[in-house]
């Protein structure tokens, strides 16, 4: 091996390891040449959603379920961590464990029944929790301030240092994205990992290989609802304020097609999802009032044409490209 | 190695096999055959745990296996091949023949979210396992294709593959040789004799009655949910039974 081919060895070996520093280096430096607040208070809720959708992709694009409802562990994330801080004055960090342990109960309250469901009866089932979730914050307002919301929310702090403008958040929220990227894409890289894509391909295929389909479902649901949970927290740390709106069907229906369109169990995926989504009426103001318009559009035109979304499936594509050219180039 | 006892399905109160009963003796190639309908498919099921079987017992060594979920089965060390080939499409070659040794691979979360030095290890011990394996059933060169683009002899081989890699103590294989041409065929042949070589015990579903006889130590035939013979290939082809319920019945021809 010459020197040449090492560090291509290295390269290929270490890839995703790269990859991950390459954009921890790029998101260090991003607020040096991004100070406008605005621009940054997007790039946090980029973070703040990608976080979200790593673990929905997790349990959408790589376990092959379906959850319309993890807009509810978001909002019972930020809830949470709201009444915890503000109504029983409890110290935020401690909280925010907290209330996750909660919502990772919650959610195997919640899916050791609902999971032995599949494709539409699940998606139903879902969709009825986020729906539960919200009638219950918009009418129980002596604890969740009902359809006004619930401010003074506090920042976190770490001793004396508060996280309480944007470019100090830019780094406090993207450090608990990097880190939620890194376990998924270890998770996915693994055994467990590999456990989940054979249940998505074919259950029996799966149990037959030794995965225990039931409890690795409702594992991967609990840690997607934890992710999503600690995402919330962030969430109303952040904006200090918190109202139903944030945690409605249509968030629900919204993180999926950023699994869509992002890529069906792609890690990488989710966070270009997270990004396009969010970015998206950003960029195109003459949208704004017609943006469920353009996310549905969106949507229809993935599902039609890649149905595997569009990280996955322009990779997948490109791989059956270049395996079929190499078994032309063997035979010819 | 394996014992049927007795072994009854009803499906709402329709019997699709009645008091099957047989071994599968440790290092030998049994296989079993019958006409369409004769109950193959629900006694394989029955063993890896698809179905429960309605009363009877199966055991596994010391294991009785009879009421165990599909994984716990799989745990025990029983791999199988399916009749309409059940691969997954969007992971590569390689990976395919990884889920094959998802027992080794350990389940622990934590560790897999933590991906600590010693799963990196064992990740690269699998990895190489199944590329020995991939290199046996003349793969290797497609590792990183997607399984979806191969085609279908070689998927054959894939779902080959990866029910062997994890040496498991039984390996069921349900018609292996099902759509392929005469040569694959034989490549088929050779693998299994190959397997049998190395000390595997299979259990073998084919309607290939050449493949059968060459291959087969034991030969177990099923008609209508009951073991009509059970013997060497020899034996069971001058059965009357059999031939009967291949040929229909001897009075019928007269």
């Amino acid at each position: 091996m010459n020197s040449r081919q090492k560090i291509l060895y290295f390269v290929t070996l270490h890839r995703t390891g790269l990859w991950v520093t390459m954009l921890s280096l790029g998101l260090l430096l991003y607020p040096l040449l991004q100070d406008n607040p605005y621009t940054l208070g997007l790039s946090n809720l980029v973070a703040i959603y990608a976080i979200v959708v790593l673990g929905l992709n997790l349990f959408i694009g790589y376990a092959g379920q379906i959850s319309l409802g993890h807009a509810a562990f978001f909002g019972l994330g930020a809830y949470g961590s709201a009444i915890g801080t503000v109504t029983m004055g409890w110290p935020a960090w401690p909280t925010m464990a907290g209330v996750a342990l909660l919502v990772a109960m919650v959610a195997l309250v919640i899916g050791i029944p609902t999971l032995r469901l599949s494709g539409h009866y699940l998606a139903m089932a879902t969709l009825g929790c986020n729906s539960v979730f919200h009638t219950i914050v918009l009418q129980w307002d002596e604890v969740t301030g009902g359809p006004s919301g619930f401010a003074g929310i506090p920042p976190l702090t770490l001793g004396s240092f508060a996280f309480d403008d944007e470019v100090r958040f830019h780094y406090l929220v993207w450090t608990f994205a990097m880190i939620s990227l890194l376990l998924c894409l270890n998770l996915v890289r693994s055994g467990v990992g590999r456990g989940l894509a054979a249940l998505a391909g074919d259950e029996t295929a799966a149990a037959a290989l030794g995965v225990n389909i039931r409890a690795s479902k409702v594992k991967v649901f609990v840690l997607s609802a934890v992710l999503a949970s600690l995402a919330g927290s962030l969430f109303a740390h952040c904006y200090t304020y918190i109202s139903p709106d944030s945690f409605g069907i249509f968030v629900s229906t919204d993180l999926v097609i950023m699994v869509v369109v992002g890529g069906m169990g792609s890690i990488w995926g989710s966070l270009f999802g997270a990004t396009l989504i969010t970015l998206l009426p950003e960029w195109m103001d003459i949208f704004e009032a017609y943006k469920d318009f353009v996310h549905g559009g969106i949507l229809v035109l993935v599902l039609m044409f890649l149905p595997q979304g569009l990280v996955s499936g322009l990779m997948d594509m490109y791989k059956t490209r270049r395996a079929l050219r190499r078994s032309r180039h063997a035979t010819s | 190695m394996l014992h049927l006892k007795a072994i009854s399905k009803q499906f709402g109160g329709l019997p699709a096999l009645t008091d099957v009963s047989f071994s599968v003796p440790r290092g030998q190639i049994t296989a079993l055959i019958g006409p369409n309908g004769a109950g193959k498919s629900t006694l394989i099921n029955c063993i890896t745990g698809v179905l429960t079987p309605s009363s009877g017992s199966i055991s596994l060594g010391v294991h009785e296996i009879s009421t165990l979920p599909a994984h716990a089965i799989a745990r025990l060390g029983v791999a199988c091949t399916f009749q309409n080939l059940k691969l997954f499409d969007r992971l590569s070659v390689l990976d395919n023949v990884l889920t094959g040794l998802n027992n080794d691979a350990g389940n622990s979360w934590i560790m897999a979210l933590l991906r600590l030095p010693a799963l990196r290890h064992r990740e690269r011990q699998l990895k190489l396992r199944a590329l020995q394996a991939l290199d046996s059933f003349g793969l290797s060169a497609k590792a990183d294709w997607p399984a979806a683009v191969l085609a279908y002899g070689d998927k054959k081989r894939l779902e080959l593959a990866r029910a062997t890699v994890s040496q498991p103590q039984l390996i069921l294989l349900d018609e292996p040789v099902a759509g392929l041409n005469a040569t694959e065929t034989q490549g088929v042949e050779q693998q299994l004799r190959r397997l049998r070589q190395e000390g595997q015990t299979l259990l073998l579903v084919e309607h290939d009655m050449e493949l059968v006889m060459g291959l087969a130590d034991q030969v177990v035939v099923l008609d209508s949910g009951c073991v009509i013979a059970c013997g060497t290939p020899q034996e069971v082809q001058c059965n009357p039974r059999v031939l009967e319920a291949y040929l229909g019945s001897m009075e019928a021809t007269t």
